[in-house]
């Protein structure tokens, strides 16, 4: 803290009343309000702002069809901001080639708004031949990014460039039980790192709970074993606190999800879940599954954090990638062959 | 889940906030005060349905509707509040381990029948704003935190702000910077005698101190400008203002196109301090030439030095002198933004208040006196004692609160938004044009000597000129330029043409 400063004092004249003093400044702190500048305020107005202007986030599903991506996007946000890609029909459209369809809705709670994109993608890991599928994934990242990018150097920048970017892209596993397909880990690895990757286990209903635990750790050493780093990634943590809770929340990836959007009356209280002979499991309740826990990391408490990573690493990584390449074209443009940093 | 993630410790302190501050009372709507114990775990399920509740039909539509449009009432809040200051300890290092084992506990006993509360313990504390009994039982989603996450990413960094001081020596710059900071940036300094003073140019120098307050920090830099409008020959003095101005836009600039843009630093000037001298008869016209200078590159605030020098009569017509030559002139001070329709009546009058008061007439101090059994910062003088932060005496607690309180940001917005990317804006252009004019020559060269040439690069941040459009934009240049000398020739002809007449 700041203290204050003594300059030269004059010697009071004589003729001044007794009941003024000069004195010696004293240090400031503590001081009842004298020492208060109000510097936090900028909290308050940084709130305003952002009330103000709203928030975007940008999520991603990908997973094979029938896994429950739409209900659990559904289930998120509490309202049906996924349409179901594939109607109960007794032919069942596959598409032929995976489709990236993206939808935005723009939702509001206490007076935050925020405009919410879920991109689906009907097709994925469907063909008998599943070889780069991920391709077209990767490139629709990357125009997004390149969308970024374009708007940024423009000469004549907006005020605030809408935000296309991926965030967050939530891979749905199926619940085999045993451990990752091929499929599985090809996709994670490559998109580790452009994206950050949320693995879930889906229609985790038909696993027991020491089922649950054994696969988990399947899951945990595979990812390991291949180097894939998954959303929190450790390397990002910045201090020793956020280390703590990151900590914890890989303990507890992959999360086992239920979705649903119906309601039934459990206990006299109205719960979303899924009604079955031998029971109704309530999907918010953590005795019974990790949605809660997928929900409050996504959107209660790191929210932000996942939107920076994006925005300052994995966006980084792809400009520098593209300066660079625009360099090494200039040069060879130039016919000089050099390259010019 | 929350629970588990540790519980923030900078969060007790904030809530004190909530006592003290005026401001905060807009705040009781969004945010709850919590309730001093959370609901035990295993208690059952019946204490938590509230008759009548009207249940959210699952499919409703997303478009702003909902729940989340209804504001629950008030829940009872003094308790509460209190045993949370109390409880709330310094160090923050023994609640969240109490908290953790608490919840440790609640988790072994995975086997419940009943289902718990899916919405423990929040870290966000009293800033919650989902904490009333009421809204534990509603069904929302929880994004409204996001502007909680987005403050406490920013409490982690800390904030900076720059503020330049301007004007001449002896009005009071470094004492007020001193007041308005409370810091003490200027102990030891040497004022020069006026023949020191003769020969001195304007240098710019720059202090940086760090002030930290509940928890937020601020690095706070000064720059000052010893020197301006003290030689007897004044031109061009603030051309060293401009360049430093321009210096650090170019910095920044840099650096945003560099490749590696983790930790950069932003040294942009935020916002400028004119000091007007009280003695003269509104803007001198030094004043006027350096205002007109600045106006375009940083956000200029007026400011009436030693107002403790004028009657309030003579304040009030100088104010108004000052803002009709400022309008005379053109000069582009820094504008308030408006308000909206939906800010409350009191701010609106804050917001007025300050738009009338341009210039600020202010009184700085480094003493404290006192008076009357209080202490304040102050002037002693026989006839009387000024008081810097008495708002009948002066408005330096109005440039405070403005400065600090009300439109920090709004200063570093629009530093960032309008003077920084006019700057860039005009610096692109100006590259292009050095570029294609590069190329011009080099081409030239190159077809008349038909060696290979080095070109030379400047930093282009991925502008997209291929070598089809660099020809393009080459030759267009050079018809220009023919067009150009035929123009010339022709009129030379018509001037000789008419020559004869004469």
């Amino acid at each position: 803290m700041s203290e204050v400063a003594v300059p030269e004092m004059m010697m009071p004249p004589p003729a001044m009343p007794a009941a003024f003093q000069v004195e010696k400044p004293v240090p400031g702190p503590g001081m009842g309000d004298f020492s208060y500048v109000g510097i936090d305020a900028i909290l308050e107005q940084m709130r305003r702002k952002a009330m103000k202007q709203g928030f975007e986030l940008n999520i991603m599903v990908v997973g094979q069809s029938g896994l429950g991506k739409s209900t659990l996007m559904n289930t998120l946000f509490k309202s049906k901001v996924s349409r179901k890609s594939v109607q109960a029909t007794s032919q069942e459209k596959i598409p032929k080639t995976i489709d990236i369809k993206s939808v935005s809705h723009d939702i509001e709670e206490k007076g935050v708004r925020m405009k919410l994109t879920v991109i689906d993608t009907p097709g994925f890991g469907d063909q008998i031949n599943n070889e780069n599928c991920w391709q077209p994934i990767m490139k629709f990242i990357n125009a997004q990014y390149e969308q970024y990018l374009q708007e940024e150097i423009n000469i004549n920048r907006k005020k605030r460039i809408p935000d296309s970017r991926v965030h967050c892209c939530i891979y749905f596993i199926p619940p085999t039980g045993h451990c990752l397909r091929p499929l599985d880990v090809e996709f994670m690895r490559r998109l580790s790192k452009v994206v950050n990757i949320v693995p879930v286990i889906a229609k985790a209903d038909t696993l027991t709970l020491e089922e649950r635990d054994f696969f988990k750790q399947k899951i945990r050493e595979e990812l390991r074993a291949n180097g894939i780093d998954v959303y929190p990634q450790k390397e990002f943590d910045e201090d020793a606190e956020d280390r703590m809770i990151n900590d914890k929340i890989r303990e507890m990836i992959p999360f086992a999800v239920v979705g649903s959007d119906q309601e039934y009356q459990v206990n006299g209280r109205r719960l979303l879940g899924r009604k079955t002979k031998w029971g109704t499991i309530e999907v918010e309740n953590i005795a019974h599954c990790e949605f809660a826990y997928l929900r409050d990391l996504l959107i209660r408490t790191h929210m932000e954090n996942i939107k920076d990573i994006t925005s300052s690493i994995h966006y980084e990584v792809y400009r520098v990638r593209r300066l660079n390449e625009n360099n090494t074209a200039i040069a060879h443009a130039n016919g000089t062959g050099q390259i010019l940093s | 889940m929350i629970d588990i993630w540790l519980y923030n410790p900078l969060l007790p302190q904030l809530s004190s906030l909530s006592i003290e501050e005026p401001e905060d009372a807009e705040l009781a709507y969004t945010m709850r005060d919590l309730p001093p114990t959370p609901p035990p775990r295993g208690a059952s399920v019946d204490q938590y349905t509230t008759p009548g509740r009207h249940t959210p039909v699952v499919d409703r539509e997303p478009e702003g509707t909902g729940p989340g449009m209804r504001r629950p009432p008030h829940t009872p809040g003094g308790t509460p509040l209190l045993s949370r200051t109390k409880r709330a300890p310094l160090e923050g290092e023994f609640e969240p381990l109490q908290l953790r084992k608490f919840q440790l506990t609640s988790m072994g006993s995975r086997s419940m029948d009943s289902s718990p509360q899916s919405r423990p313990r929040s870290p966000w504390g009293h800033f919650d704003p989902y904490d009333s009994a009421e809204d534990m039982d509603r069904e929302y989603v929880g994004f409204a935190t996001l502007p909680n996450q987005v403050h406490r990413k920013s409490v982690k960094k800390g904030f900076a702000f720059t503020l330049m001081v301007a004007g001449e020596s002896g009005l009071g710059k470094s004492t007020l910077v001193n007041s308005l900071y409370l810091t003490d940036l200027y102990n030891n300094r040497k004022v020069l005698n006026a023949e020191e003073r003769i020969a001195q140019t304007v240098f710019i120098t720059k202090h940086t101190v760090g002030i930290e307050e509940k928890g937020v920090r601020l690095r706070l830099s000064i720059v000052d400008t010893p020197g301006f409008g003290d030689a007897v020959n004044n031109t061009e003095s603030w051309k060293e203002i401009e360049d430093y101005i321009d210096q650090q836009f170019e910095q920044y600039f840099r650096d945003e196109s560099g490749l590696n843009r983790k930790n950069i630093q932003d040294n942009r000037v935020h916002c400028c301090l004119y000091f007007i001298s009280p003695f003269g008869h509104g803007l001198r016209p030094l004043d006027v030439e350096c205002m007109r200078a600045l106006h375009e590159k940083v956000n200029i605030v007026p400011v009436l030095a030693k107002a403790d020098s004028l009657t309030p009569a003579e304040v009030r017509r100088k104010k108004m002198k000052i803002r009709e030559e400022i309008e005379k002139f053109g000069i582009n001070i820094y504008q308030f933004p408006d308000c909206d329709f939906d800010e409350d009546e009191e701010f609106k009058q804050q917001e007025q208040l300050l738009k009338d008061s341009i210039p600020f007439a202010v009184i700085g101090s480094n003493i404290q006196v006192e008076s009357k059994g209080r202490k304040f910062r102050g002037r002693l003088y026989p006839w009387g004692v000024v008081e810097v932060e008495d708002p009948a005496h002066s408005d330096f607690l109005l440039l405070r609160n403005m400065l600090v309180k009300t439109h920090m940001q709004d200063l570093k917005d629009v530093t960032r938004e309008t003077h920084y990317e006019n700057y860039r804006a005009q610096c692109i252009q100006n590259m292009t044009r050095m570029v294609v004019q590069e190329r011009k020559r080099s081409l030239r060269d190159r077809i008349r000597s038909e060696s290979s040439v080095d070109f030379p690069m400047t930093p282009l941040p991925l502008a997209p000129v291929d070598r089809e459009t660099e020809r393009l934009i080459w030759e267009k240049d050079e018809e220009l330029r023919r067009m150009q000398e035929v123009l010339e020739r022709i009129q030379e002809q018509m001037q000789h043409g008419q020559k004869p007449d004469y």
